[in-house]
């Protein structure tokens, strides 16, 4: 197995094609692990992972923690409403302090773009972002990966539309740099309101209309559309963006036959996806959950230093 | 004392360009002429050598932040002035967002009273435009001219209401007053943390729009219209707010316009890997917008550049970048920056020295020509002098820039206000080169010296 030598998982910006693909081989050994009546291995026995979690979240903070304690790993979870932060204190003193307790990973999930960037600068423990803010989420786009290569075999010459709100998407934008790092094409759709300026510049082409976007796409992602981002001004109804951008069945005619559907979770069922849809045969919603687990194995395997380890066995 | 300032190329940009010597007593400049004859017979003469250096008139910083009162941790008059002397500043404009807000004329004496025990730069506080710049009330304009304000502005905070704008624009006409603008539409910036683009875009920060700032640009200049008023707009830093000055001007409205040298010295780039010294308001911009700012500076749409000198500690900037306060420090590093400019050939020598003295002394009336009779306010440049950017070295109680580390070239040796020698940088032999400060005659210990 190649070594991995990365110090931290910011971003998908800052993984090569070759890191990717090795995370992906190793999410697909993990995989199996979960399979087993006994789903543990002795693998991280002695780590400690804390999850630092200053944003709600169920399923990717769970499937840390699942993977973690699979592996073995000591794991910790701190969330934002008990930490200290609710007394003021700053996330550099809240990592310093955890720094002295000597922990191997730090998981950390956080409102403002950059906060895991901000720590891995700082200090010596792993950092793995779990989202931050509206800029990258890439173990999302990992597990995303993962279960396209799954089905499809290959990343490369594939066409993924990402439909929904862009501008504030994490997922939106590691999945735009992960899949064309590995060779796909990727479009994007939603209401001119939600498109960033310069997404161009992340490799994807842009279309405001979803049949357009879905035309001759191999894969759908749909995106989760919030509530109060009516208060912005970026969208008039729920109603109105359900017709206008939500999958329906209706609106899949224009797509290929078998097109893949994804979605990152939590969904908000009528609104960005019908029930019919998200449920229906091509639906991988609940198969990104699962990988989710894996490619989470795999990281905290390899941020902490199994790849070099094994090599020496 | 009377003061020589003996052999240097004095530099007054439409007037003179020649080696002179300089002849200061009482305060003021005695004589201007090549070699003056019979100067042994002065008794106390204290000669500067200026030989191989720029004398200018002094530089002059419409636009800082002094925190004090309020935020005395980042900054103070005292050290703010110090800071100013040392970038070659012999005068400033603090703006009135202290704590309390100087929008009443016991808070600018205050202000004054507290630069009279500085290092001996000049201080010409503005005043707020509106009661604790809340943009509901105005200030009592006459009674903060009379305290010694010598502009108003709600700087740090845009006049959202176009009526409150077009009256103090009326209301300062009264008392001459000079109106400085922060031109922001604030709910169009809506909570933005960089400039929007594609590199806000990858770095998921919320973008400002240019529109944000040219909108109320071109609305401050129809009221500059409307009421004949001068207007000065601050930190311009778009490309559309330039070519919106330079028409306004073209039809004879009676605006001025200042920006700060990180908008021609920075692009949005800075702000890659979430460089918190590289957040300001406004924020950097595109490269087009950098040129334009050049542009209009070469071509006169911008008159002046000004810091917008802005201390802030690590408390307020070692933080998540959404959530680390704007503002950069700018005196210590204004002038190398406008004279890098000048070496790339961005901006002729003279210009420079337009924009940071000459301009800003015509916006706010002050006689400061190098003639007979003139206070003798000047800064003696010493335009081949290596200079590397050092953050810990700064007489600013402050560090946040984003230029720590940039090799430069040119800077401030000396700085005269009034005849007295406020900052003065000397090369104590050999390779050991050790700033010193005086105020007078008494020597001021040198906080980058260490204890």
């Amino acid at each position: 197995m190649q070594a991995f030598a990365k110090k931290d998982i910011l971003d998908m910006a800052s993984l090569t094609a070759g890191e990717i693909e090795l995370i992906l081989d190793t999410a697909g050994h993990m995989k199996e692990i979960g399979t087993r009546p006994v789903k543990k291995v002795p693998t991280l026995r002695g780590k400690t992972v804390v999850l630092f979690f200053h944003e709600p979240s169920t399923r990717t903070r769970t499937s840390f923690d699942i993977a973690a304690k699979r592996l073995s790993a000591d794991c910790h979870a701190i969330s934002a409403g008990t930490s200290s932060m609710v007394k003021g204190e700053t996330l550099i003193d809240t990592a310093r302090n955890l720094e002295a307790m000597n922990p191997d990973i730090l998981v950390i999930r956080h409102a403002s773009s950059g906060a895991p960037h901000l720590l891995a600068s700082l200090c010596r423990f792993s950092v793995i972002n779990a989202g931050d803010g509206t800029h990258a989420h890439p173990t999302q786009a990992l597990l995303d990966l993962m279960t396209i290569r799954e089905r499809k075999g290959k990343i490369a010459g594939l066409k993924l539309a990402i439909i929904g709100d862009i501008a504030h998407s994490r997922v939106a934008r590691s999945n735009i740099e992960g899949f064309t790092k590995l060779g796909a094409s990727v479009v994007i759709a939603g209401p001119p309101t939600m498109i960033p300026k310069g997404i161009e510049s992340l490799g994807a082409a842009v279309t405001f209309r979803v049949e357009e976007a879905i035309g001759d796409a191999d894969v759908i992602m749909m995106l989760r559309i919030q509530k109060e981002r009516q208060q912005g001004f970026l969208f008039s109804t729920e109603r109105e963006y359900a017709q206008a951008y939500g999958l329906t069945l209706e609106k899949l005619k224009h797509a290929r036959p078998g097109v893949l559907i994804m979605h990152p979770g939590p969904i908000n069922r009528g609104v960005e996806i019908a029930p019919e849809v998200a449920d229906g045969p091509y639906s991988l919603i609940l198969d990104q959950v699962e990988n989710g687990v894996a490619i989470r194995m795999a990281l905290l395997y390899l941020v902490a230093g199994g790849a070099r380890h094994a090599a020496s066995d | 004392m009377p003061l020589l300032i003996k052999g240097g190329r004095v530099l007054d940009p439409g007037s003179i360009d020649d080696t002179m010597d300089i002849l200061v007593q009482k305060g003021r400049i005695a004589k201007l002429g090549k070699r003056l004859p019979s100067l042994k017979k002065t008794p106390k003469l204290r000669v500067i050598d200026a030989k191989g250096l720029l004398v200018v008139p002094g530089l002059i910083d419409l636009h800082v932040h002094f925190r004090e009162p309020g935020h005395e941790y980042k900054e103070t008059i005292e050290t703010g002035c110090l800071a100013a002397a040392a970038g070659g500043f012999t005068a400033v404009c603090p703006m009135p967002n202290t704590n309390p807000v100087n929008d009443n004329r016991q808070i600018t004496e205050f202000i004054l009273e507290k630069a009279q025990k500085a290092c001996g730069v000049r201080v010409f506080p503005v005043g707020a435009i509106s009661k604790g710049l809340q943009g509901i009330l105005l200030t009592e304009f006459s009674d903060l001219k009379a305290g010694g304000a010598v502009a108003v502005s709600d700087d740090g905070r845009p006049v959202a209401s176009s009526l409150l704008m077009r009256r103090a624009l009326e209301y300062a006409k009264g008392f001459d007053l000079l109106v400085i603008s922060h031109c922001e539409d604030a709910d169009l910036a809506g909570g933005g943390a960089m400039n929007e683009g594609a590199v806000a875009t990858r770095l998921g920060l919320p973008g400002i729009p240019n529109a944000a700032e040219s909108i109320l640009v071109l609305r401050d200049i129809a009221l500059c219209a409307l009421t004949g008023s001068r207007l000065h707009i601050a930190h311009v830093s778009t490309r559309e707010s330039v070519a919106a000055i330079r028409e306004a001007k073209a039809s004879g409205i009676p605006v001025t316009a200042e920006t700060a040298p990180h908008y021609f010295s920075l692009t949005e780039e800075a702000v890659q890997n979430y460089d918190t010294h590289a957040k300001m308001n406004p924020p950097l911009r595109s490269e087009a917008d950098r040129l334009a700012v050049i542009e209009g500076l070469a071509d006169g749409t911008l008159d002046a550049i000004a810091t917008d000198h802005a201390p802030h500690s690590s408390i307020e900037k070692d933080l998540e970048f959404d959530r680390a306060a704007n503002g950069i420090i700018g005196l210590e590093t204004a002038l190398p920056l406008g004279l890098k400019l000048v070496e790339s050939g961005g901006l002729s020598l003279s210009a420079l020295i337009e924009k940071m003295a000459v301009n800003p002394a015509r916006i706010l009336g002050l006689d400061k020509g190098i003639q007979p009779g003139n206070p003798a306010d000047f800064t003696l440049i010493d335009l081949n002098r290596p200079f590397c950017v050092d953050a810990n070295r700064f007489f600013s109680k402050s560090r946040n820039t984003p230029f720590n580390g940039w090799e430069l070239k040119g800077k401030a040796v000396c700085t005269i206000v009034g005849g007295k020698v406020v900052f003065q940088e000397k090369e104590s032999g050999g390779q050991s080169k050790g700033p010193w400060i005086q105020q007078g005659r008494k020597t001021r210990h040198d906080p980058r010296k260490g204890s």
